[in-house]
């Protein structure tokens, strides 16, 4: 543990506010148990992917200088997800011209920003997380943790640890799960398509919990099991971590 | 051949996932050739480092495309060979038309072109009574059904055995009706004893150029049949046909970036024939064309230049980016709608038609990134898509719901105090409205989710509120 | 304006730019100098190192390989290999002088005639230029030496591949042509040739052959 507590913002993104605060809470768990000193910037919203990705840049632009205004003086930027962690870490500086203040900022952000398992694996250098929770688990490796920020090993090592949780890999663990944002509202053929080669390779491993570290593809892969009437448990890697399986699992009941 | 179809995306997208045919010949595809590209760059430590070479050689090259352009044309008169320029397919087409008729053509044979597609050179040749015979077997096949390819490197890769059979009984007149054809190496015979006869009777024979090398004034085809090099070497006239973009400075820039094409394609190590052309016959040549001709296309291409889209120039067509992407494994080349289908496609197409004509190419993409990682090239593919996303909001290319939806999202967004209030009344509505059962089978506005998949509840309550909450 | 002006003017006007002058000599540069970019390591090596390289590439592409101390044994093995084909004791050979002063009697019955081929050749036999062990690929060059068509035609295509000529990669073929044709000057085709014709066109299966030759057979001469 380090010496002086890290002063650590939450970004708990927009999915995870409305839909899911169990992660959230996860999250902060994990962190406060690694040493860090956790506080959640009341001005977030969201990353701005959803205007990034459907070509508005101005109003992604907006939305990442109130990132960048809403987290400045902390020491990291820590969020429960890698597609929101590789907005700010890898397109951020894109919007600003190289040598304005701006993007000195975006870089200065992006530099202090991390997704929660390389956060603790990489940066505290956590080993092992002191949790239970009974789960024979498949994980799946979301687009923009994985391709934009490197993250495989990181969640994998972790959930390792937890006692109870045994991991079996599954086939194209790296292929996307048909989620995509608005692609799969606009194109809801096509991601039903990758979503069942997904499930497929989901259910050939026998596991009774799929775990990934990003809401939007959960809420995808969970809504298309639960469709099915499928009883594989859908949860975020960091509920897992933290050892809360009292939260039902995503789209089942209380 | 079929009209471009670029705008019914969603039409084609529906029709292809219901082809059984098309989802079987597909369930493969992918997968195989992904194994085959991830043994090879395993076998070859220097893969990553050749990638990055690769991508240097053509940024030099479009940075001075220019110079290359004109060297390379001297270095082809000097030996003796032709150089035609065309902005434009007519001006392509008109060129190949113009050599073929002085050289009293009645038929071609092609080695595999995209340039040839991109152009619809076929569909000419015919209208003006010039037979064209497409020898690489998958493009062969394709030419029977009168389709496009639907893949840059394996035409045919969307049709079954038993497809392949029913045409070849349908054209091959000769065909005993009794001989077996349910085998692939029988099927592969067949088309072998008739192109045959085509590559000897051809009087012209066209292949395209995954190279043009400036140092010699060479053209490079690279093939594992062999038809491009019987194309070119057995009829009297050579044709090549070539964008721009295909230069290289030298034999050992060619020889780099051939490196990473054959691994990254089909997961060989080198194709197998690689065939570098340099005019035609010389004294003393017992064989080969007499008459060797380059028609050099622009098509848009310089259009491009200079600007974020330039990258997509360093393309070598090698189709990894389609293997590996999970939209076109499931849609399938021929729903993208024209010539260039896959990521690549999706950045390529709306630069050579306009984007107002592939408006949904660009976005039937999760950005999942696949695309990037793969490309021998390192064209960053996904960037490139969303540069058009952004051409089309700019134009307002994009439906008015969706448009609307984010411009009053986005609004809030910026908002963050009312934001706060506009999540915690959703979440609240949301979560009530699934009667603890934890997930929606209908939600308002969102028909494209719950078509196909439950919508999952809010848990009740927002994030904020609840470390508000907690905080007091 | 004609097409080649305009496709030109627009190159110009869009891409970066610098004097013209020092614009042009990076490209007369790099063509004069024709750096070699990152060489793979697998090739390089000794003379048995290159041989097994290349032994073991050209067989996992369908090829054969057989390999002979001198070069007079070549006829003796092209009879032996067409008769263990199943194929007539006919070979087609282009002027090659290494070729034309082999000691064909020694191959019995084998009849070796002069010249590009044609349809109805079964086997032909050519020299190579060059062999390349990274890769196990001949290369060939155009010419009445060693006509293209013998390179494709036949459904046999054997090789006579010298060990001086065989190396590690490509670059060093390209430094032999150069030497050979003097700079900037190509024969009219060169072939790289691995392993006989193929096609996977068909549900992704690879079959030999698709067009070309059924069988490629290299003799290196040790």
């Amino acid at each position: 543990m380090p010496e002086t507590s890290p002063r650590v913002g939450l970004f708990v993104t927009c999915l995870v506010d409305m839909f899911r605060p169990s992660v959230g809470f996860a999250g902060v768990k994990l962190l406060e148990d690694a040493g860090c000193t956790v506080e959640v910037p009341e001005a977030q919203t969201c990353c701005g992917q959803p205007a990034y990705n459907s070509g508005d840049r101005e109003d992604a632009r907006a939305l990442a200088l109130n990132v960048i205004a809403a987290f400045r003086g902390y020491d990291y930027l820590v969020a429960p997800s890698g597609s929101c962690a590789g907005m700010i870490v890898k397109h951020y500086p894109e919007f600003f011209e190289p040598g304005s203040t701006e993007h000195d900022e975006a870089l200065d952000l992006a530099r202090r920003t991390h997704e929660i398992t390389s956060f603790l694996t990489r940066v505290l250098k956590v080993e092992t997380v002191k949790a239970q929770f009974p789960a024979c688990a498949t994980y799946h490796d979301s687009c923009s943790g994985l391709r934009e920020l490197g993250i495989r090993n990181e969640p994998r090592k972790l959930l390792s640890s937890v006692e109870g949780v045994s991991l079996r890999e599954m086939t194209d663990a790296e292929v996307c799960c048909g989620f995509g944002g608005t692609f799969c509202v606009k194109y809801p053929g096509i991601s039903d398509k990758m979503l069942e080669k997904k499930i497929r390779h989901i259910e050939a491993t026998g596991a009774d919990t799929l775990i990934a570290g990003d809401l939007g593809c959960l809420m995808n892969m969970a809504g298309k099991l639960k469709r099915m009437g499928s009883a594989i448990k859908v949860r975020h890697v960091a509920e897992v971590l933290a050892g809360d399986y009292e939260t039902p699992p995503i789209a089942e009941a209380k | 051949m079929t009209e471009m179809s670029t705008n019914a995306f969603k039409d084609n997208v529906s029709k292809a996932l219901a082809d059984d045919k098309l989802q079987f010949a597909m369930t493969e595809t992918g997968p195989r050739f992904i194994a085959k590209r991830t043994k090879a760059r395993e076998a070859l430590p220097e893969f990553d480092r050749l990638r990055d070479q690769a991508r240097d050689i053509k940024d030099h090259v479009l940075d001075h495309l220019d110079i290359y352009l004109e060297t390379y044309e001297a270095k082809v008169k000097e030996t003796g060979g032709h150089v035609h320029w065309a902005e434009t397919p007519d001006d392509a087409r008109a060129a190949v038309l113009e050599i073929c008729r002085k050289a009293n053509a009645k038929m071609v044979t092609k080695g595999k072109s995209m340039i040839s597609e991109e152009i619809d050179l076929n569909k000419h040749l015919e209208e003006n009574g010039i037979t064209p015979v497409e020898t690489d077997l998958g493009e062969y096949i394709i030419q029977l059904r009168n389709e496009r390819p639907s893949h840059i490197i394996a035409p045919a890769v969307h049709l079954t055995r038993d497809q392949v059979e029913a045409d070849f009984r349908r054209v091959h007149t000769h065909l005993d009706p009794k001989r077996d054809l349910t085998e692939i190496p029988a099927l592969v015979e067949e088309a072998r004893g008739v192109l045959r006869q085509k590559y000897l009777a051809a009087d012209v024979g066209i292949t395209g150029a995954n190279f043009l090398v400036a140092e010699t004034g060479t053209s490079i085809i690279v093939t594992n049949e062999g038809n491009g090099d019987l194309t070119q070497t057995l009829p009297r006239v050579h044709i090549v046909l070539a964008s721009i973009e295909k230069l290289v400075p030298t034999l050992e820039d060619a020889t780099t970036i051939l490196r990473v094409l054959a691994r990254s394609a089909t997961g060989q190590d080198f194709s197998n024939y690689t065939t570098f052309s340099t005019g035609g016959r010389r004294e003393g040549d017992p064989d080969g064309p007499i008459e060797y001709h380059v028609i050099l296309l622009d098509n848009g291409r310089t259009n491009v230049l200079g600007t974020e889209f330039q990258d997509m120039l360093r393309c070598i067509r090698c189709g990894a980016c389609l293997n590996h992407c999970p939209v076109y494994n499931a849609v399938g080349g021929h729903a993208y709608g024209w010539v260039y289908p896959g990521p690549i496609g999706s950045v390529v197409t709306p630069a050579l038609v306009g984007i107002e004509n592939a408006r949904h190419l660009p976005n039937a993409s999760t950005f999942c990134g696949r695309c990037e990682e793969v490309c021998p090239m390192r064209i960053p593919i996904p960037k490139m898509l969303r540069h058009w996303r952004e051409k089309e909001f700019e134009r307002h290319l994009q439906p008015a719901s969706m448009r609307w939806g984010l411009g009053v999202w986005a609004w809030v967004a910026k908002r963050p105090k009312l934001y706060r209030r506009a999540t915690a009344i959703a979440a609240r509505v949301l979560a009530n409205q699934a009667h603890g059962k934890g997930r929606l089978k209908k939600v308002p506005l969102a028909a494209g989710w719950t078509e196909i998949r439950d919508f999952p509840a809010p848990q009740g309550k927002t994030f904020h509120q609840l470390w508000k909450e907690r905080r007091r | 304006m004609n097409a080649r002006e305009a496709i030109l003017g627009r190159v110009r006007a869009r891409i970066p730019r610098g004097p013209e002058g020092s614009r042009r000599e990076a490209v007369e540069r790099r063509i004069a100098g024709r750096p070699r970019n990152l060489i793979p390591e697998r090739g390089q090596g000794g003379i048995e190192h290159r041989i097994r390289v290349f032994t073991e590439m050209m067989l996992a592409v369908g090829g054969t390989v057989e390999i002979v101390d001198d070069v007079n044994e070549v006829p003796h093995a092209v009879s032996v290999y067409l008769r263990d084909g199943n194929l007539p004791a006919q070979v087609r050979r282009g002027a090659d002088p290494v070729l034309a002063k082999l000691p064909w009697h020694r191959g019995g019955t084998l009849e070796v005639t002069e010249g590009p081929a044609a349809d109805a050749d079964r086997a032909s036999i050519t020299r190579a230029f060059a062999g390349i062990a990274e890769s196990g690929t001949i290369v060939q060059i155009s010419g009445a030496d060693n006509p293209t068509t013998l390179n494709f035609l036949p459904e046999a295509h054997i090789v006579v591949l010298e060990s001086a000529a065989l190396f590690a990669s490509y670059e060093e073929a390209w430094t032999k042509l150069r030497a050979l044709m003097g700079e900037g000057n190509m024969p009219r085709t060169v072939n790289m040739i691995s392993g006989p014709s193929r096609t996977a066109d068909i549900e992704q299966t690879i079959v030999r052959p698709a067009h070309g030759p059924k069988n490629m057979h290299v003799i290196i001469v040790r």
